[in-house]
């Protein structure tokens, strides 16, 4: 009994993280069962991945821009825009698909340090810079297609948005082998490294993870992993685009929680002030954060372009939207400092599910946008709830009100809390 | 004329922890102008607080009796209304509206719901013709100087009928022919009945037009002077403000002096918004291997600002002023080089400018030397609580772990994070500004006992301190400030509460 209600306290105190996780996989169930059993369909399962990869790429770059305590409107008129600068590039100008590519990030990334200067030397703030620039890369866009879509592409390039790895057994099994072995290794890898860092956060004294949840939590998510691994091996297997996309979450969550930059990031987000006389160079941090922001917007792009295999005037536009919701519904701040890649990712699939879910079930785009707004309303307004009331408190509020003992871990009773007590030398100068 | 319009009796204010304010007694005679003397910290502003309804009645205790009648007010709009009208430190005034809409702000002279514009600009013009400034009502208050902006303030109190004016530090920001001014205008006033408090670090401005003084220490009311009476020298106030017995135990030390570490020479710094304000003005100091060096200096002597502008520029413009470390000229123009230099700068204000109150101790230990714990590319995390546990056990940080978040740790616990993050930068000067604000004596002492520890390492020092019992109980040399100017450098075995405040309220030659 003791160790069911240290895990309800641990869990109300990561109220926040868990909720995403638990919402997703409710929304998920909802619609699993309006869609009869559609939605968790192998086919479906392959394409709700690809068609939301690249509002996941762009939520990669967003979130880390929100931690910073900035915004970036203009990602979909970027991503537009690299669209057509590829379709000149290959379909015009019969570049091949490997100089294509790094050229258009390039070019991404010229288009982000454009902001990027505007922004962090400058001091314009990013609402107003990224405002301008979703108006220019939206205008430069219909100058470059001249107000006609690009296609077709070739194979190659096409593969990047709906493209499979090989089926090894040569189409003769009903599973897709290369999936199950990919699919099976990086479950194996991620229990190995969750237990990995479970010993060393023992080791320092800072585990405060009841055992029984670790073990829930882990097996749950490996096997939601599993089940994925087995949808997509049972349709045509793993989609190129979910490679591109594990890269990235793996390589940005590393960048944002091990890297000097990452670290920095943060910083600058919770207080801007103490980051500087702290001697962090808070500009040069945000001019790469947009420069990183404009590769990623050209990455999906190219993603875009390659799954509709047209580069269009209109393409990309309501990406920036999709994106910044995604961020923060996975968590994310407001003021900044706060967010993770992994919860930017969830909040993502939850708006993909959302969408697909009511795709399937034949509910028109004007019920799509009203519900996604109410979701993209709670989801904050909880957050923001559960703040509040846990800022008083000093634990977690809904915690209090089922009668259960709060966790005594890292931030319940850290010291006496001070709160916002006027210090009283302060206020009588 | 000895009527009281005004009487405060056994006024008692707390904030937790704190008591602010203990059985303050204030009487204020119809038609005089009353000066309210005490150091930093003394609860001046507390007392006009609750006098002024910022905190309301029932915030604190006792009495508060206002032409006879006591006063109940929830709120400052309570105060106004009996013609009591108090003018702070920082300038409430919008800087894009005129100087009509902002002395009628709140109170417009409206008709139907709809501005009267010749009203307000003719009846604006009357009050500016009575507080001796001439400009047109409908000029931005941005386009006015501070010392204007000042006499727009005072226009704006009249304009609700005030029987009782509170200046708080009047003249702080204003140069001295502007400060002359504005005295003059007060003593204008009183002409014409109007009654003021005047709380004022300047103790020549308030013999100047101050009837009587009434000196607040440590929260309580300690005497009033009267100065018509004669025989009130300057010396016999800053008795009254310092007199006060050393009472915090401060750490034994046998200070090990070695060669001197940093030299800074005619350092000026020019106020960032208002450039012709020198807030520090041709100060040079120094300070050696294993020494403390304290910096005394009332409320805008620009000892912060001294301090944040060497460390990377972080205050003010044009500065101009060279900085030597061991004899060799460095450069400390932004905080990276200051920090690359072995500068740290642990800061007045730890909310605001010290610490990502969001995030745990480990992370803001790491902040300001974060390259340290890089390894192969990627930030070292064991190290890191590793690095972070050693700080916590040596600087006795009480939390469970450095996972602890920093916003819900008290003052002092907050205090030593910040001084750890600074110790793991290693650096050879540590300057601290104000290291015991807000924190309870018990970790006041922690925070001396590190101090010395850091100075018997061979760090040069200098904190920054509004409370001489502390400069005098842990440094080894004192200098004073006095608006931006270094007036004087006092060695421990001189210094004294009085010959400090002296020199910390003695004017520029």
């Amino acid at each position: 009994m003791s160790a069911l209600r240290e895990s309800l306290g641990f869990l109300t105190s990561r109220l926040r993280q868990v909720g995403i996780f638990v919402a997703l996989i409710l929304i998920v169930l909802l619609f699993q069962v309006l869609t009869d059993g559609i939605l968790l369909q192998p086919q479906n399962v392959t394409n709700l991945v690809v068609q939301n990869s690249y509002i996941l790429i762009l939520a990669i770059g967003m979130v880390m821009v929100i931690i910073a305590g900035h915004i970036d409107l203009s990602v979909g008129s970027i991503a537009g825009f690299i669209g057509a600068v590829a379709g000149v590039m290959i379909v015009h100008w019969g570049w091949a698909w490997w100089i294509a590519i790094p050229a258009c990030l390039l070019v991404g990334a010229l288009v982000g340090a454009w902001q990027g200067y505007w922004i962090a030397y400058v001091g314009i703030p990013a609402f107003i810079v990224t405002l301008a620039g979703m108006l220019i890369f939206r205008g430069l866009t219909l100058i470059t297609l001249k107000n006609q879509q690009i296609t077709p592409f070739p194979a190659e390039l096409r593969a990047l948005g709906g493209g499979f790895l090989p089926d090894i057994a040569g189409g003769t099994s009903v599973l897709e082998w290369l999936t199950v072995i990919l699919g099976v290794g990086a479950t194996l890898a991620l229990v190995i490294q969750a237990v990995k860092e479970r010993r060393i956060r023992k080791k320092f004294d800072l585990e405060n993870e009841p055992m029984t949840w670790f073990v829930i939590k882990t097996a749950f998510i490996a096997l939601l992993m599993l089940i994925i691994t087995f949808l997509l091996a049972s349709y045509r297997g793993t989609p190129i685009v979910l490679i591109v996309l594990a890269v990235l979450v793996i390589v940005y969550t590393a960048l944002m929680n091990n890297s000097v930059f990452g670290r920095h990031t943060y910083a600058i987000g919770g207080n801007l002030h103490a980051a500087e006389l702290s001697g962090i160079k808070t500009k040069a941090v945000t001019f790469r954060l947009f420069v990183n922001m404009g590769v990623l917007a050209a990455l999906a792009g190219l993603v875009f372009t390659a799954r509709l295999n047209s580069a269009q005037p209109a393409g990309g536009t309501g990406f920036e939207l999709d994106s910044i919701a995604a961020a923060f519904i996975g968590g994310a701040a407001v003021q900044g400092g706060v967010g993770t890649v992994a919860g930017a990712m969830i909040g993502g699939l939850i708006m993909g599910v959302l969408n697909n879910g009511m795709s399937i079930l034949g509910l028109g785009t004007d019920y799509q946008q009203l519900i996604k707004g109410l979701v993209l309303l709670l989801a904050v307004g909880f957050d923001i709830f559960n703040k509040n009331r846990s800022g008083k408190g000093g634990g977690a509020a809904i915690g209090k009100r089922l009668k259960v003992k709060p966790n005594h871990g890292a931030a319940a009773d850290a010291g006496r809390p001070t709160g916002d007590v006027p210090a009283p030398v302060l206020a009588a100068k | 004329m000895n009527t009281p319009i005004l009487q405060m009796r056994g006024i008692t204010k707390t904030f937790p922890g704190v008591k602010a304010l203990q059985d303050v007694t204030l009487q204020v005679n119809r038609g005089e102008v009353h000066a309210i003397c005490g150091e930093n910290g003394a609860g001046k502003s507390t007392l006009m607080k609750v006098l002024s309804g910022v905190y309301p009645h029932s915030s604190f205790d006792g009495d508060i009796l206002f032409e006879n009648e006591p006063c109940n007010f929830s709120s400052i709009s309570d105060s106004e209304k009996r013609g009591i009208v108090i003018i702070h430190q920082e300038l409430a005034l919008s800087p894009y509206l005129s100087i009509a809409e902002n002395i009628y702000l709140g109170n417009e002279q409206a008709n139907r719901g709809w501005v009267d514009w010749r009203k307000t600009n003719l009846e604006a013009a009357k009050l500016l013709a009575r507080v001796g400034l001439s400009e047109n009502p409908v000029t931005p208050v941005q386009q006015i100087s501070v010392g204007k902006q000042q006499l727009v303030e005072i226009a704006k109190a009249l304009s609700k009928e005030v029987k009782l004016l509170i200046l708080d530090e009047p003249t702080a920001a204003l140069n001295d022919e502007d400060s002359g001014h504005l005295l003059d205008l007060i003593l204008h006033l009183k002409g014409q009945g109007v009654t003021s408090i005047i709380i004022s670090h300047k103790l020549n401005e308030i013999r100047k037009v101050a009837d009587a003084v009434t000196i607040i220490r440590d929260g309580k009311t300690i005497e009033t002077l009267r100065l018509g009476e004669g025989g009130i020298t300057q010396e016999r106030i800053i008795r009254g403000m310092v007199g006060r017995d050393l009472e915090s135990l401060y750490p034994d030390r046998t200070p090990r002096i070695g060669e001197e570490v940093l030299r800074i020479e005619d350092w000026s710094v020019r106020h960032p918004q208002d450039h012709s304000r020198m807030v520090v003005n041709n100060a040079s100091l120094n300070v050696r291997r294993g020494e403390v060096v304290g910096l005394a200096g009332l409320m805008g002597a620009g000892r912060t600002e001294l301090a944040m502008s060497v460390f990377g520029r972080s205050y003010g413009t044009a500065t101009s002023g060279k900085v030597f470390k061991h004899g060799v000229e460095i450069n400390t123009g932004t905080v990276s080089a200051a920090i690359k230099h072995g500068i740290a700068y642990a800061t007045e204000d730890r909310k605001r400018y010290g610490l990502n109150l969001i995030e745990d101790i480990k992370r803001n230990v790491s902040m300001a030397a974060l390259g340290k714990l890089v390894k192969g590319g990627w930030v070292d995390k064991n190290q890191e609580t590793v690095v972070a546990n050693d700080y916590r056990k040596s600087m006795n940080i009480k939390a469970p772990s450095v996972a602890a978040i920093t916003g819900k740790l008290s003052g002092g616990n907050q205090q030593k994070v910040v001084l750890s993050k600074w110790m793991f930068s290693d650096p050879d000067v540590l300057i601290l500004d104000e290291p015991t604000r807000g924190i309870d004596v018990g970790a006041k002492f922690e925070i001396y006992t590190i101090i010395a520890k850091l100075a018997a390492e061979g760090k040069a020092v200098i904190v920054i301190s509004s409370e001489l019992p502390e400069l005098l109980g842990i440094c080894d040399r004192i200098y004073t400030l006095s608006a931006g100017h270094i007036t004087g450098e006092v060695p421990i075995a001189e210094a004294s509460q009085e010959t400090l405040m002296h020199f910390m309220t003695k004017e520029k030659e």
